[in-house]
């Protein structure tokens, strides 16, 4: 099961958000686009092109942008907000609590260029504490797709799901692994079936866990792999059937070891069935300008790091 | 069609339901709730086409937004004395499992919220999203959308202040409540608005003024709004009240912008407004 995942080319995560947007913006007339001065970034120019009168662009004013987009969806709309991840969190974290968490607004906050592997631009647009942020808001989903392919049904799938949304995604061509995968909000993707450890993975860092994955293969140590796209609500099901078999676990993800999927799932497993954990993620820092492979090797999220938390885990068992 | 006596009668009981609601709590915001009871009553009684049995899209209806929340006890009495709840929940403000919460907030099902606010500098954002939303829908009718002048002091609302006259967004009626006051003291004193009006008008609005406490300025003016309304341009209605109308000590201070009365001088409040329908 595991040989059968392959990398069929690269492309960005947001380019599967804007295939996505274009594959169901002609078949759901409600769906609204806004974007705060960062449409081409965040693939929207076909929509603009085919559906203007269905586009917004606010400009530098993302906490407006949010807001309009609460109104928008009063009016029966689905409102896609686009802009960056740090922008669509951080900034403008009061008027998504109040204006749409807490008034249960039907927004979907899409988000580009999260975590370190946007690169050069550096720590002041890398966020990495936007998982935790939106964890936090009751009723807020939150999602966090892997590729080109997964981010595509994402970005679909949100549109047929009542509630305000966090789509968060990156910048960099990435391996794209899951075309022939399926994807279902809510749902943990279970990649590989193993017996020695369980390895849960989100976003970019899901590819580093196959890698690892395979690496652990030839050393003859048996890997279940899970992909957690959904953050939010986190299925606990396919998390405590996993380690319930394995007995220890890894996490992984592109974000502060705080607040993130290692949270989440450290929650989960303390609560129904305590097993050894190792956190595969930002220890608790700031990020830096480089090239998105120099930063996961710099800040612990190469492949190699998630095979030494793997036998951290294995030999805590 | 309510008469100008008529609207007037309304807005005594209503400034009646706004000291009751808060004296009984002992907790809320009354100088600013009495200011703008003139406007509420004129807007719901008179000026908008609303239905009170509440859908949350408001196809085809007027919507009114409050983004200066913390004057929840003022649109709580007039939402429920037009039909929205029964008057009597109106003894439930503030108290637990109640749906009057502080501020309004759609969390608790209440008809006639369709936003919370009260965290300054976002309704007008989310009126701009809603008058996008029916201009998409076909739908004529109008958005309203009542801000604090304090709450002009927030980034945010220059922000769509920026945004609704480059999107022509022409279906939209922005009423400022020019109290002069908030929380630490007069605007003067803390931050000054200056000329407010000048200030929406550089920005490509439409600008009115009202005395926001004179019934007959206030229809006539909101009117007027109605009729500038579909020209490529957002309105302004640059209100000026006065804070605490209506009873005498709360009048012209910050003092009781939020603070509730004992009983002594509830017992005096009530007997400076006449109770015209009946009290809860």
């Amino acid at each position: 099961m595991l040989d059968n995942i392959k990398s069929t080319g690269k492309k960005a995560t947001r380019d599967g958000f804007g295939a996505g947007i274009d594959a169901i913006s002609g078949e759901n007339e409600q769906i609204v686009v806004l974007t705060a001065d960062l449409a081409g970034s965040l693939k929207i120019e076909n929509f603009i092109a085919d559906y203007p009168e269905r586009y917004f662009q606010v400009g530098i004013a993302e906490a407006n942008m949010m807001c309009i987009a609460a109104g928008l969806a009063n009016g029966g709309k689905i409102p896609y907000t686009t802009t960056f991840a740090n922008f669509s969190t951080g900034r403008v974290y009061d008027q998504i609590r109040q204006s749409i968490a807490y008034s249960d607004k039907n927004v979907k906050i899409c988000a580009s260029h999260a975590g370190l592997t946007l690169g050069e631009d550096g720590a002041t647009h890398q966020i990495l504490e936007d998982i935790g942020m939106m964890r936090m808001l009751p009723g807020m989903t939150v999602i966090n797709p892997c590729d080109y392919h997964q981010t595509k049904a994402a970005a679909m799938a949100i549109a047929d799901h009542h509630g305000p949304v966090y789509l968060r995604f990156g910048r960099p061509s990435w391996p794209m692994f899951t075309e022939d995968m399926p994807f279902e909000i809510g749902k943990a993707l279970h990649m590989a079936e193993g017996s020695d450890i369980s390895i849960f993975a989100t976003g970019h860092m899901v590819w580093q866990a196959v890698e690892a994955a395979k690496e652990l293969a030839k050393e003859g140590i048996s890997v279940d792999l899970i992909n957690i796209h959904t953050i939010k609500p986190l299925d606990e099901e396919a998390i405590l059937a996993s380690v319930k078999k394995t007995g220890c676990a890894v996490s992984c993800e592109e974000h502060n070891r705080m607040g993130g999927l290692g949270d989440a799932i450290a929650q989960v497993l303390t609560g129904n069935h305590p097993v050894p954990q190792e956190f595969v993620a930002v220890d608790d820092s700031f990020g830096e300008s480089g090239t998105p492979m120099e930063l996961l090797d710099k800040y612990g999220l190469s492949v190699a790091d998630v095979v030494k938390a793997a036998k951290r885990a294995l030999a805590r068992k | 069609m309510a008469n100008i006596a008529e609207l007037k009668s309304i807005a005594s009981q209503v400034r009646r339901d706004i000291v009751r609601q808060v004296a009984d709590a002992q907790s809320g915001h009354p100088g600013g709730s009495l200011g703008c009871a003139d406007l509420l009553v004129a807007l719901y009684f008179e000026v908008m086409k609303h239905d009170p049995s509440f859908n949350m899209s408001g196809d085809h209806e007027d919507m009114f937004y409050l983004s200066n929340g913390h004057i929840s006890p003022v649109w709580y009495s007039v939402l429920a004395r037009s039909g929205y709840f029964p008057v009597k929940e109106l003894a439930t403000f503030r108290k637990l499992n109640t749906r009057l919460q502080g501020h309004p907030t759609t969390h608790e099902g209440l008809p006639g919220v369709r936003t919370a606010s009260g965290s300054l500098g976002q309704g007008l954002s989310v009126a701009i999203g809603a008058a996008l939303a029916k201009r998409l829908n076909n739908d004529p009718q109008l958005v309203f959308c009542l801000m604090g002048d304090g709450e002009q002091e927030e980034g945010q609302v220059w922000e769509a202040v920026m945004f609704a006259p480059h999107n022509k967004v022409d279906n939209l009626i922005a009423i400022v409540d020019r109290n002069n006051q908030q929380i630490d003291g007069s605007l003067d004193e803390v931050l000054d608005l200056g000329n407010l009006g000048e200030k929406y008008a550089a920005f490509g609005w439409e600008v009115l003024r009202m005395d926001g406490n004179n019934m007959e300025e206030v229809v006539a003016t909101l009117n007027k709004a109605k009729s500038l309304t579909g020209k490529g341009k957002p309105i302004l209605i640059d209100m000026k009240t006065e804070m605490g109308k209506g009873v005498d000590y709360m009048e012209g201070t910050h003092k009781w912008h939020g603070k509730a009365p004992d009983a002594e001088l509830t017992a005096k409040a009530m007997a400076q407004l006449e109770e015209t329908l009946g009290d809860y």
